[in-house]
């Protein structure tokens, strides 16, 4: 498998057109200088800009009721010996540990459920269209929704999930889904694996379109066994567009809030890192060091995801096969 | 035009004119209501009258349930200097938080404030500037089942003790008649505002403070607070329901008005709607001020209500205020009081006979609303989020049974000290 993957991250690059020097290619660089800088500009205002703001912000002691009027404090709300900042905080430490203990959990959970789905929907059969649009309903519902739908289906006193466990005796008795601490992550992460199993399956899926049927004859000729079609050939060839989806959702999950505030609100049993940031932000208007909070959280993210390609041996934005 | 005609029209102008001074040009407003219980058609309704006295027209917007959720809108809406809410509804704790924003009503009240409750005005005026009138005040009550307790035979609770032990008792008594469903204790356990307006009553009952005193010392790490949480978290699993623990207001009224709980801590507007016609408990329902903790404790109720204030950046100040001046007069709080049993904020409307007929319990405990304990938000002023989020947080702990009550007191104070040492 491992070959299989190095042969493909190894794939050769293609090769650079136009000459060094030349009148036409310069003019060519020109040209798609000016056609790159409206989408630089772009990307500069809707991105760039505020993350150096929040940047600039978390050094600062910024509040919400008056914005315009701060001061410099270098790296007090990070750390400083008078009153702790961030580094010192538990309740971020528990954030962080919440973020990607939710992370793991839930984009694992997403990956084999995703590749099942995968699977199942690459099989030619009847009424195949339909089943491929009905099991993107859970992703196309706004998250707010689905959450407050989830919530009440999860509440202890009317929900229809106690319901059906206690009639079905799954339960002996109604179970406080959302509020117990010994839950309460795990409703979250349930609603999660509803909510983003299609879109994983989904991009699954085109990557299994795109897989040469050659393969797959020269093992149906050689009588492969299905399992071993699947582990030596199906996942190994499928595995670029895999990895790019799981990144994909990791990054998702890593920046979650939305779900999470909805079904547990400002809990701290399952606070993840823009939970905790927006606290700081709006509910103690503390623009400072909230921001010094979404910095970190930037920071985790940038380095995770350069591990994850680093480790996964990734090659994003080339051939996929 | 000859003399007359014209002296006549002009006369016509004119009385027009000081019939409706404000209808010369009508101007649209908007008003920020809550939406707990019956609050928003109550809201509309002011609303709706006052645009029929005076020409202009309101649009209102309901905000979340949850106090907490409810500031953080405010506080995104008025940071930006949005012009899209004229009138705010604010919660008590807020004047010292959010005063900035809002205009001086002092100058449009024609002195209407000196009627109110004097604790509430003070409350609500910085640096001498009133910035926001008092519309209906509120404290933490026990609702119960009046028909239950007759029916086992008990009292209505003393002491908290009283109400664990009858709890108990009523709920167990039930549950072997085969009501499995009920529960004896239901509040507000979530992780917001509203538990810590209930954790407080519990520490204030047993003399143990009020987290931080008069003079922004911190005592909440005290022997008396340490029994009270120890209390509180003994009612997760045995007389309240787990769910508790994600329980705002309108969560707990869910149970208790359904008849599945004895007793519940909730604010006065409850009494109203557990006695409306299609609620399954109406004339059932015993309304008094929360138990003592033991026997040399005290009753106790947290101050809450809610407050009007204008927005610095409305385009129409002083038609916003007398929108705000017409919502706390005293024949709308009286309306409100008879219609949904939300507590006036002046004093005489509680002698009032209408008011006292449709709600007796205003008399009654009418030394629990003027006497209700504050929640620490003056002495605290700015940081008063971070000390209630970090308390709130150190009782939903006991409650979940993640930590006893003496160690999450004792970390609740240094983490207080830390806030405490960023100044408040």
């Amino acid at each position: 498998m491992a070959e299989a993957a190095n042969l493909h991250a190894a794939a050769p690059e293609r090769a650079r057109t136009g000459g060094e020097g030349s009148e036409l290619s310069r003019a060519k660089v020109r040209s798609a200088l000016l056609f790159l800088a409206p989408m630089v500009v772009v990307l500069f205002l809707v991105a760039g800009w505020p993350l150096i703001r929040t940047i600039w912000f978390s050094f600062t002691d910024a509040s919400l009721s008056d914005i315009g009027n701060y001061g410099f404090v270098g790296v007090d709300n990070f750390y400083n010996s008078e009153w702790g900042g961030l580094l010192s905080d538990a309740n971020w430490w528990t954030a962080v540990w919440n973020t990607l203990y939710f992370t793991f959990v839930s984009v694992s959970l997403e990956t084999v459920l995703g590749m099942i789905v995968a699977l199942a929907l690459n099989v030619k059969f009847p009424g195949r269209g339909w089943v491929r649009a009905a099991i993107l309903i859970p992703w196309a519902i706004p998250t707010i929704v689905s959450a407050k739908m989830w919530g009440w289906m999860l509440h202890d006193q009317f929900g229809m999930l106690n319901d059906l466990g206690m009639t079905l005796g799954l339960l002996a008795e109604p179970v406080a889904w959302t509020a117990s601490p010994d839950t309460a992550m795990l409703a979250v992460i349930i609603v999660d694996v509803w909510k983003t199993t299609p879109f994983m399956a989904l991009l699954i899926l085109a990557g299994l379109q795109m897989l040469p049927s050659d393969c797959y004859e020269a093992a149906r000729v050689d009588g492969v066994h299905p399992v071993r079609v699947f582990f030596k050939v199906t996942l190994p060839l499928v595995y670029p567009a895999v990895m790019v989806a799981v990144i994909f959702r990791a990054l998702d999950s890593l920046r979650i809030f939305d779900l999470i505030y909805v079904l547990t609100s400002n809990s701290q049993d399952t606070m993840t890192m823009s939970v905790y940031a927006r606290q700081q932000l709006v509910d103690f208007q503390d623009v400072g060091y909230g921001s010094a909070a979404s910095t970190m959280l930037f920071l985790i993210i940038a380095a995770l995801t350069l591990a994850t390609i680093t480790i996964g041996k990734v090659k994003l934005g080339g051939d996929p096969r | 035009m000859k003399p007359a005609s014209f002296a006549a029209a002009a006369a016509v102008f004119v009385a027009g004119a000081s019939a409706a001074p404000l209808a010369a040009e009508a101007a649209d407003l908007s008003i920020s209501c809550g939406a707990v219980g019956a609050e928003l058609a109550l809201c509309e309704e002011g609303v709706r009258a006052w645009e029929a006295e005076t020409g202009h027209s309101v649009t209102v917007v309901s905000t979340p349930n949850s106090t907490t959720e409810r500031l953080a809108l405010y506080q995104q809406l008025l940071a930006a200097g949005a012009k899209d809410i004229d009138v705010f509804q604010i919660d008590v704790i807020w004047p010292g938080i959010l005063g900035a924003h809002f205009i001086d009503l002092s100058q449009y009240s024609d002195g209407a404030e000196d009627g109110h409750f004097p604790a509430i005005i003070a409350n609500n005026t910085v640096d001498g500037a009133l910035k926001a009138m008092p519309w209906y005040t509120d404290a933490g009550v026990l609702y119960y089942r009046r028909d239950l307790l007759e029916k086992h035979g008990r009292d209505v609770p003393e002491t908290w003790e009283d109400l664990t032990e009858t709890a108990k008792l009523v709920m167990d008594a039930e549950r072997a008649a085969g009501d499995d469903d009920i529960w004896g204790f239901v509040f507000q356990g979530r992780a917001y505002e509203g538990l810590t307006c209930d954790a407080l009553e519990w520490l204030h009952a047993y003399r143990g403070g009020t987290i931080v005193d008069g003079n922004g010392d911190i005592t909440v790490n005290n022997p008396q607070a340490v029994r009270a949480l120890d209390l509180a978290g003994s009612w997760v699993g045995e007389i309240t329901p787990e769910g508790v623990l994600n329980y705002a207001e309108e969560e707990a009224r869910g149970v208790f008005q359904s008849g599945n709980a004895v007793f519940m801590r909730n604010w006065p507007y409850a009494w109203s709607l557990a006695n409306s016609d299609d609620s399954p408990i109406k004339g059932k329902v015993g309304v008094v001020a929360l138990p003592k903790g033991g026997e040399e404790g005290q009753y106790t109720g947290t101050l809450g209500g809610w407050q009007l204030a204008v927005s610095r950046y409305s385009a129409n100040p002083e038609i916003a205020a007398d929108l705000v001046m017409y919502l706390t007069s005293y024949k709308e709080q009286k309306r409100r009081a008879i219609k949904a049993s939300y507590n006036p904020t002046i004093a005489e409307l509680y002698r009032d006979e209408e008011v006292l007929a449709a709600v007796p319990f205003f008399g009654d405990l009418y030394d629990t609303f003027t006497n209700a304990v504050a929640r620490p938000s003056r002495v605290t002023g700015e940081k008063y989020n971070r000390v209630s989020s970090a308390f709130w947080n150190a009782a939903h702990n006991v409650l979940s049974g993640r930590s006893d009550a003496q160690s999450a007191l004792a970390a609740l104070e240094g983490e207080l000290n830390g806030v405490k040492r960023r100044g408040w």
